[in-house]
């Protein structure tokens, strides 16, 4: 019987490897990409927990479809950003975008 | 083991493999490709959890759009993101160690608390159910998400735009 648990210890997985990802990843994009993994995992948390704990209102799956809104504006300004930088920097790897340091 | 729990741990492998994937892969166009995957599972999931309008969602948005998008920033800033160029930064030991850390931690703390039965039956009929919690208790966060969306189309187009 698959319960709570099992989607807990999932998300869990999914939101250490997006952080790993967004930790150790030099492009712009690939960080981004982290980001949606995690986003990810909190989402299976909001639905699972929708089902397994509070269903009357379906508050879970409200936060998640505004989480999946904010991560669709999320990725469009980032990547936009992004863009921006890859223009005038010629690169999008965050460790070389250093025009603020001393 | 019955059909839930074979769809359940199939599932889990698609999302998990595809995210490894995603982390891992030096190749940035493999790791975009192998978001969809993951995205998919993802949606898989919430089948299987009843929530058949937030899947329908997370395809149209997540599979369909993001990951599209994400593709094209690649092919657009080509130079930084070729083979050549090196991946990683050095944290990898570190940041081994954290996400691990965090990972235990949140199995520690999650699988400790009693959540308890649930308090009720979903809704038979999910779509309506979640337009109806939009738009009388959840009116504000409709609204204020409406407003970010605004926000972020004209400030995507103001920054992208190349300027004269």
């Amino acid at each position: 019987m698959i319960g709570l648990p099992h989607y807990l210890v999932l998300s869990s997985l999914l939101f250490g490897m997006g952080l790993y990802g967004v930790l150790t990843r030099r492009n712009a994009v690939a960080i981004l990409m982290g980001i949606e993994l995690m986003l990810n995992a909190a989402n299976v948390n909001f639905v699972a927990f929708t089902k397994f704990v509070d269903p009357t209102f379906v508050r879970g799956h409200v936060a998640a479809l505004v989480i999946i809104t904010l991560a669709a504006c999320e990725a469009a300004v980032g990547l936009a950003l992004i863009i921006n930088a890859y223009r005038h920097l010629e690169t999008v790897n965050v460790d070389q975008v250093d025009l603020l340091k001393g | 083991m019955n059909a839930e729990a074979l769809a359940f741990y199939a599932l889990a492998a698609m999302v998990l493999v595809g995210g490894a994937l995603v982390v891992y892969s030096r190749n940035l166009v493999h790791a975009a490709v192998s978001l969809v995957p993951t995205l998919l599972g993802v949606a898989g999931l919430y089948v299987l959890l009843h929530a058949e309008f937030v899947t329908a969602i997370q395809i149209l948005i997540y599979v369909g759009a993001i990951t599209v998008l994400i593709l094209f920033v690649i092919l657009l800033t080509e130079g930084a993101t070729g083979l050549r160029v090196r991946q990683r930064n050095e944290q990898v030991p570190l940041a081994l160690g954290v996400c691990g850390a965090l990972v235990v931690l949140l199995w520690v703390v999650l699988l400790r608390v009693p959540w308890g039965p649930a308090a009720g039956p979903l809704p038979p009929y999910n779509p309506g159910a979640v337009g109806r919690s939009f738009l009388m208790p959840y009116v504000l966060a409709f609204e204020v998400t409406s407003l970010v969306i605004l926000a972020s189309l004209v400030g995507a187009i103001v920054i992208a735009r190349r300027e004269e």
